[in-house]
């Protein structure tokens, strides 16, 4: 990676639920243009560390700086600057294309002149000029969730959050979705994702996996898959995972 | 203030694209109105009522005639044994017979006093009780005109003079309207308010929402500001099908009424968002207002039983429902034409409950969100 500015720093992250520590002090950074495979089993505390790394909860104790915002004092400005996509690929159903994209641009406060730009250009790019008028409930589910990958990033985030983006999708769809990320990295956004395929782990320019709480490894595909002396991610993944004493 | 504008133009979206959600928000208030209005009256009309007796004796054909001409009543058949009798009221032929012992004309005259039966169906009390009410009137008239015949007109007589304040003409609309407005405001507040955020949480847009720069606080703002806006369409819709169609009056102050549906609304909104924070899907939602406010605010807020009635603890319960008060000030403004003087005890209590339901929901909503 040539570009080393990072675009997410965290130190010694901890949440505490009562007697429950959800996030038990991790540290990583995430350099800016990187595919990030956040992977965990459930329960490990990945989304409870998503929740404050998109300014929704704040961390018991730590330091941390998304997009360049601190994530104790600045969740608002955090806000502005990321996009975020769940494994839904949550659109609007009973409004059309472009309404969902006028939707997200008036949330994120594009001006109506940004807005008709962004859709021009996002249909485009998608190839879904026909489809403006549609409404997203009519829409096949490969299209659905490369439209709501591309209003996530609306309004030009420095880092886009993706919450199992392909669960559900089939292979040729999730393959050409990855195509889609690759397009957003190369153009400088920091993706920052998480999956339960471990196939897609591979993908990413950087892993790390966390178990209980804790991130047990952090490296790249390759690196790991020498750490750990497996031929696939999914080993990597089954060797590490394997250690969890939480219960699911 | 631009996001703000998106999200209610959503709001409004989803709420005319979804047919049924149309229906229920807009179409539902004048049809309960209708229904209660026309179909669902507590007044009895053209009661069946069978004679078993002696037509040929002119004491029996006088009350025949005069029940033939109450305008509540009507003769079906003239019977002559009480197995035809029964068998009829039985079939539902007949709400009620009257039974006049034989020679009645005959033993009035001649020894002062004859006996006349009224048999009325009690499996359905309530209209058995009306009925024979009418009868027994008709049958008392008819007896104040023999004694003065009689005796001449000289007689000492009392005739109660029954007069009902606001409502002569006994008119049931008058109850309704004020208790099937605040039913109607309570169920497009709090069930359609629920079911809109529970949806979104179903579909998952609304942690889109939330993960977007937008406050919470505006966020609920723009949730619950298009059904307020349709409380509004509503309740004007309601007070010019009642004046209009049920001549009900409006004898108070319009901006008082408007004042009180106001702070009712928010009550029902309050509502609304509290179910939204328990509920997870759009059936409990559903649930949660069907049953847990629906049908109390139905059977404890006095319209359709009084409250004057209830047990005491059904009494206190029902104290808690805020559609019990805001029917109460209806009541009173619209009906009795009452001025903010003596409506000031329920309107604090509806008041106090508003502020307590939005500030304790907003606080959960809010919560529920961190």
């Amino acid at each position: 990676m040539e570009n080393r500015e990072k675009t997410v720093i965290i130190k010694h992250l901890v949440k505490r639920f009562g007697d429950f520590t959800a996030v038990n002090d991790i540290s990583f950074d995430v350099h800016k243009g990187e595919i990030f495979g956040f992977l965990g089993a459930n329960g490990a505390g990945k989304t409870t560390a998503i929740r404050i790394l998109c300014g929704l909860s704040k961390p018991t104790s730590g330091e941390g700086t998304v997009a360049g915002y601190n994530i104790r004092n600045q969740q608002e400005a955090i806000k502005k600057h990321i996009g975020y996509m769940s494994q839904k690929f949550s659109l609007y159903p009973d409004l059309k294309v472009w309404e969902n994209i006028e939707l997200f641009g008036g949330i994120y406060g594009l001006s109506d002149k940004q807005i008709a730009e962004k859709t021009t250009k996002m249909l485009k790019a998608l190839s879904m000029e026909d489809a403006r008028d549609m409404f997203v409930r009519d829409m096949p589910l490969g299209w659905k969730q490369k439209l709501a990958f591309s209003i996530s990033m609306v309004h030009d985030p420095q880092i886009v959050f993706l919450d199992e983006p392909t669960g559900g999708v089939d292979p040729v769809t999730r393959r050409n979705f990855w195509k889609m990320i690759y397009q957003a990295a190369s153009n400088g956004v920091t993706v920052f994702v998480t999956t339960h395929y471990m196939d897609e782990a591979e993908y990413c320019d950087r892993v790390s996996i966390m178990v209980d709480g804790v991130v047990e490894a952090l490296g790249s595909p390759s690196q790991l898959k020498e750490r750990y002396s497996a031929n696939t991610m999914d080993e990597v993944f089954t060797k590490i995972a394997g250690r969890s004493i939480r219960e699911e | 203030m631009k996001e703000i504008f998106a999200f209610i133009s959503k709001e409004f979206m989803h709420i005319f694209r979804d047919r049924r959600t149309t229906l229920i928000v807009l179409v539902m208030p004048v049809v309960q109105i209708v229904l209660f209005g026309f179909a669902i009256s507590t007044e009895v009309h053209n009661a069946v009522v069978d004679v078993l007796g002696d037509m040929s004796d002119p004491m029996v054909q006088q009350i025949v005639c005069s029940i033939e001409n109450n305008e509540y009543l009507e003769i079906g058949k003239i019977l002559d044994n009480p197995d035809q009798m029964n068998e009829r009221i039985r079939k539902g032929k007949a709400m009620a017979a009257l039974c006049f012992e034989n020679g009645f004309d005959r033993k009035l005259n001649s020894e002062g006093k004859a006996s006349v039966s009224i048999v009325s169906d009690g499996a359905d009390p309530n209209s058995a009780q009306i009925v024979s009410s009418y009868i027994k009137g008709v049958i008392s008239s008819e007896q104040l005109n023999i004694t003065t015949q009689m005796t001449g007109g000289g007689a000492a007589t009392m005739r109660p003079n029954v007069q009902l304040m606001y409502n002569p003409a006994m008119n049931s609309s008058y109850n309704f309207v004020p208790g099937v407005m605040g039913l109607i405001l309570m169920l497009i507040c709090s069930m359609m308010t629920s079911v809109s955020i529970v949806r979104e949480k179903e579909l998952g847009t609304m942690e889109l929402v939330l993960v977007s720069p937008v406050k919470p606080f505006w966020i609920i703002l723009s949730k619950l500001t298009p059904y307020l806006v349709l409380s509004v369409i509503n309740f004007i819709s309601v007070l010019l099908l009642a004046v209009f169609v049920m001549d009900v009056p409006i004898n108070g102050s319009i901006t008082l009424l408007s004042l009180v549906a106001l702070i009712f609304v928010g009550s029902s909104l309050g509502l609304g968002l509290l179910v939204s924070v328990i509920s997870s899907t759009q059936q409990t939602a559903m649930l949660l207002c069907g049953m847990g406010l629906t049908m109390p605010t139905m059977m404890l807020s006095g319209l359709i039983f009084p409250c004057e009635s209830m047990p005491v603890a059904l009494q206190i319960f029902s104290d808690i429902i805020p559609a019990k008060w805001f029917i109460i000030i209806v009541k009173k403004v619209m009906i009795q034409g009452a001025g903010l003087s003596s409506i000031i005890k329920e309107l604090s209590i509806l008041t106090g409950m508003m502020v307590f339901l939005l500030w304790f929901s907003i606080k959960k909503f809010k919560t529920r969100l961190s």
